[in-house]
């Protein structure tokens, strides 16, 4: 009797835990597919990626909770605030209207038949099978998971690891690339129209900023 | 940790059903973009279950990948929108049919 109680005790803690991350997650994922405005679409994601960091340490990932709050709610959310206020569009949208008649529809069936076939993979599938602690167990070792996490991504994942410094320094040239404006003279020999932002490029161009 | 996997699991699947239904239903290119974000964090959630359920390190470093991954995708794919905005005013998915044949 005396060993039960902490178990109960830490189970209630862990539901507890879980149903409100979860609550605040899927409230956050709803959040960010209504909203009008996508700056309320990206708070809307730091709230559901809070949520998943306290999943992470709840799941005994603690490195991964604190890379979570800083690469994405950090550095990837900034990133998407800072592509909206520097476009401009943090203006409300109508997501009412819908210019393809049947997409809403079709995307509800879609979405439907997915559910069910996930939830069919869900009740039928044995959901964790197979050997144990292939890479490396996660729990009992010294240091922590951080230590465990740093031993197996330079030794069993040192070539994924590589691969990803490589993805890195291509997405930062392409990044470059994609966002210098042409120079001049570059520009002189070309189709000059088409590298200014202004209103008198085509003419859509007014019906598309009223919109 | 008492509570077992399967709750996480299913919020897993609740998250990357939203995710996919805001990138089907939405037409601003950002906010697609964040519903992508939803769907992979989806999958970071299912990954670092199993690797609770199997007590296996692989799944967290998944995970890790993952995260580089989807800065990765960020990056360029913002550089793409802001790309496009030179060109055109608006960042609906809709207009951007000028590759049309």
């Amino acid at each position: 009797m005396t060993h039960l109680v902490p178990v109960l005790a830490a189970t209630t803690v862990d539901t507890v835990t879980f149903v409100i991350a979860a609550s605040v997650i899927v409230v956050g994922a709803i959040g960010v597919v209504m909203s009008r405005n996508p700056v309320h679409s990206a708070l809307m994601l730091v709230m559901t990626l809070f949520g998943v960091a306290v999943l992470f340490v709840e799941e005994d990932a603690g490195f991964l909770a604190a890379v979570q709050v800083i690469v994405y709610a950090g550095a990837i959310v900034v990133l998407f605030l800072f592509v909206i206020m520097f476009l401009g569009v943090d203006r409300d949208e109508n997501i009412e209207e819908e210019p393809l008649r049947l997409q809403r529809p079709i995307a509800v069936v879609l979405l439907v038949l997915t559910v069910i076939g996930l939830i069919l993979v869900g009740v039928n599938a044995k959901w964790a099978v197979g050997p144990h602690s292939v890479a490396g167990p996660v729990t009992g070792q010294p240091g922590g998971d951080v230590a465990v996490l740093g031993r197996s991504v330079f030794t069993t994942y040192l070539f994924p690891f590589e691969a990803t410094a490589a993805l890195l320094v291509i997405a930062v040239v392409g990044a470059v690339v994609l966002a210098r404006r042409p120079r001049l003279d570059e520009r002189a020999g070309g189709d000059a129209s088409t590298d200014e932002p202004g209103p008198t490029d085509e003419p859509g161009d007014a019906e598309e900023v009223a919109r | 940790m008492s509570l077992g996997g399967q709750p996480y699991l299913a919020l897993s699947m609740v998250v990357f059903a939203l995710g996919a239904l805001g990138l089907l239903v939405r037409r601003n290119v950002l906010v697609m973009f964040m519903c992508v974000e939803l769907m992979l964090n989806a999958a970071n959630i299912a990954f670092v279950t199993f690797a609770r359920m199997l007590d296996d390190i692989g799944g967290q470093a998944l995970v890790f990948f993952v995260l580089v991954v989807a800065a990765a995708e960020v990056v360029v794919g913002l550089g793409i929108v802001v790309a496009i905005f030179r060109r055109r005013r608006g960042a609906t998915a809709d207009d951007l049919h000028m590759l049309k044949g």
